[in-house]
């Protein structure tokens, strides 16, 4: 590998990174934080009926694990045609 | 037309759609047999993952568990849906990049020791064979609760039908009719949680109404006067470390599970894989955040019907007399004052149900016809097929592909390979079918088991193995041998008066967390373990560098599975 595509793949696999990292910060946060280590303080705040704690742990949470995978798949794609490193609709062989 | 009747019908339409699918899959080579060709649309493979994930206790059982624990059923619910985001972030992608069929070939190959692929294919055949019992047992309750058949009988329908589209077909097989066993389960069961929300709150969207409605508050409401634990307030049953650590093992679990992690070897790229696993969660959320909707009204339902009512007035009921004679239901009028009266002290409660109850009864309680108990029943029986084939082909691909094949008869042609792989697979149903028939006694302790041996074995090996370049033969095997080790004791400590029958747990708990969650203490320990020994240990050769620095681009998927 040459010195240049060796860079790219570097920068490519930092986008990645930073891309995951973002993700499974709020990850966290809507599961562990909200829903366990906040679980006490958000029960006296109410989204419709319920404590807003018991929807994130029984539904919020959820549905943004969810969300949060498309916006992985969406956003990689994106950084996988700038670095120009997708698959380009080769045959699979196997 | 009875309940039996339509019950008899739905169930026997159901099992001729799925012989006739797995007929049409039939496979004639090894990549059709273990990976479906790798042809699989992402959105399919995304509802043969959720059929493979929700197992017939997902379907049964898991809106009663959530309805018992309240708030704190949450660990179940995050536990098992959050492992995706790490599934489809840190590992899913890459492992279809590298190509290959099974979890152990990516160790083995990564780790270039045929001891880390022996380990791995052994954990693979035990955590699958722990899980698969389960399955087959709960064919045989759904045959035995709805059409009054033998509980054998029921096993060995039920095995029947796996080892025809599981032998014949393979991963195709399996996957096209995990797609339709999708279907009917998750219709089967948005049907009767729309109706029962439609008649308790006016709404028919669950997931609306227990938000929006007051159907949870007044649940707590009855749960506070009587005495009981509060439904919407945490750590009611479990201490707050212990939902923290639960949460986490069931998550780092279910990214380490081989039956779910090989689905993704299906799909034509990495872009699919990526995409697949969005689709997966979606499908297992629709039911997920389904059922703790579900577990509201139904135990809001069930207190707020028999709860001090005169004893007359509630035998009179339809559904609590059916309910009673299977004996989920028990009520007795313990001190003669004329009303069932739910307690928290055992002695003097006088309402007793089984936590299956929840999502079986609640098609009669919401006056629904005849034929939607039938397609309850398909739909459990649907979830737990397709759970037990997923399992069934992760077990024999370790054995059959791993063992056999790349470490025992590497010379093996084509074809022998293919009557292995069909030979194990139908063995690995008569272990499965004779566990469904005589159950060990410890079939809860087992799922402990089976997501913390995964959580702290596989899940940093094949992590570490992506990210970590530096990451060689003897870190790697130094770590999953201690992670194992460790939470095998742990649980076993932990969970002695079941497991070794000692008087009193040996272990109370390590640290404050219980056997659920032990497993993150494993996985830690893993981790810490393979990063030193990796550093005070020769690096791993270019070539294998050079294969890490190939997976981590999607570029030429199609050529790394070509081989």
């Amino acid at each position: 590998m040459d010195q240049q595509s060796n860079d790219k793949a570097k920068a490519y696999w930092r986008a990645n990174i930073r891309l995951i990292a973002i993700l499974l910060a709020i990850w966290a946060v809507v599961s562990y934080g909200a829903a366990i280590l906040f679980a006490e303080p958000l029960s006296n705040v109410n989204v419709g009926q319920i404590p807003m704690s018991f929807w994130f742990a029984q539904q919020g949470a959820m549905i943004i694990f969810v969300i949060l995978i498309f916006v992985y798949a969406w956003r990689m794609n994106k950084i996988d045609r700038q670095f120009n490193v997708e698959e380009k609709g080769e045959e699979d062989k196997s | 037309m009875s309940t039996e009747a339509w019950t008899l019908i739905i169930v026997g339409i159901t099992f001729a759609f799925y012989l006739y699918i797995g007929y049409m899959n039939r496979v004639r080579e090894t990549a059709g047999f273990y990976v479906a060709g790798r042809g699989v649309p992402a959105i399919a493979n995304g509802a043969a993952t959720a059929a493979d994930w929700m197992s017939g206790a997902s379907f049964v059982s898991m809106a009663g568990l959530i309805a018992f624990l309240g708030y704190d059923g949450a660990v179940y619910l995050m536990g098992w849906t959050g492992g995706y985001v790490l599934l489809a972030l840190l590992l899913a992608p890459y492992l279809r990049k590298y190509g290959k069929y099974t979890v152990p070939d990516f160790i083995g190959d990564r780790y270039y020791s045929n001891g880390a692929r022996s380990v791995a294919a052994i954990a693979t055949v035990f955590i699958s064979l722990t899980y698969v019992a389960g399955q087959m047992r709960a064919v045989g309750i759904v045959f035995s609760r709805f059409l009054q058949v033998n509980i054998v009988l029921g096993v060995i329908i039920g095995m029947a039908i796996v080892a025809f589209f599981a032998v014949l077909g393979g991963m195709k097989g399996i996957t096209w009719t995990q797609v339709a066993q999708y279907t009917i389960l998750i219709l089967a069961y948005l049907i009767t949680a729309w109706a029962i929300s439609a008649k308790l709150t006016g709404n028919p969207v669950p997931q609306l109404s227990l938000t929006f409605s007051d159907i949870a508050v007044r649940l707590n409401q009855i749960q506070t006067d009587l005495g009981l634990k509060e439904y919407l307030a945490p750590f009611q049953h479990f201490s707050q470390l212990n939902v923290l650590f639960i949460t986490l093992a069931l998550m780092i679990g279910t990214a380490g599970l081989p039956h779910v992690i090989i689905r993704f070897y299906t799909v034509p790229s990495v872009a699919d894989a990526r995409k697949s696993a969005g689709w997966a969660l979606l499908f297992i959320v629709i039911l997920y955040t389904t059922a703790p909707a579900l577990a509201v009204f139904a135990k809001y339902n069930i207190l707020h019907t028999i709860n001090d009512k005169p004893v007359e007035d509630v035998q009179n009921i339809g559904w609590v007399q059916s309910w009673m004679e299977t004996g989920l239901l028990k009520l007795e009028d313990k001190n003669g004052d004329g009303v069932f009266t739910m307690t928290s002290d055992k002695e003097s409660n006088e309402i007793v149900f089984d936590r299956d109850i929840i999502v079986l009864s609640t098609p009669e309680v919401a006056e629904l016809a005849p034929w939607v108990v039938g397609l309850v029943a398909a739909g459990g029986l649907a979830a737990a097929l397709s759970t037990a084939a997923g399992l069934l082909l992760a077990m024999s691909s370790a054995f059959s592909h791993d063992i056999y094949y790349r470490i025992l008869r590497p010379e093996a042609d084509e074809r022998q390979r293919l009557i292995v792989g069909r030979a194990t697979i139908f063995v690995a149903i008569l272990i499965a079918g004779y566990f469904g028939v005589h159950p060990p006694g410890f079939v809860g302790e087992v799922v402990a088991f089976a997501f913390g041996l995964a959580a702290a074995s596989l899940f940093p090996a094949i992590f570490l193995g992506i990210f970590d370049k530096r990451m060689n033969r003897e870190g790697a095997i130094a770590g999953i041998l201690t992670g194992l080790i460790f939470t095998i004791v742990m649980i076993v400590l932990i969970r002695s008066t079941k497991l070794l029958g000692t008087q009193e747990p040996l272990l109370d708990s390590f640290l404050g967390v219980n056997a659920q969650g032990v497993g993150v203490y494993g996985a830690i320990l893993n981790f810490i373990v393979s990063l030193v020994v990796s550093r005070l240990t020769a690096p791993p050769p270019e070539h294998i560098q050079h294969m890490v620095e190939e997976i981590r681009v999607p570029y030429g998927a199609g050529q790394a599975t070509a081989h």
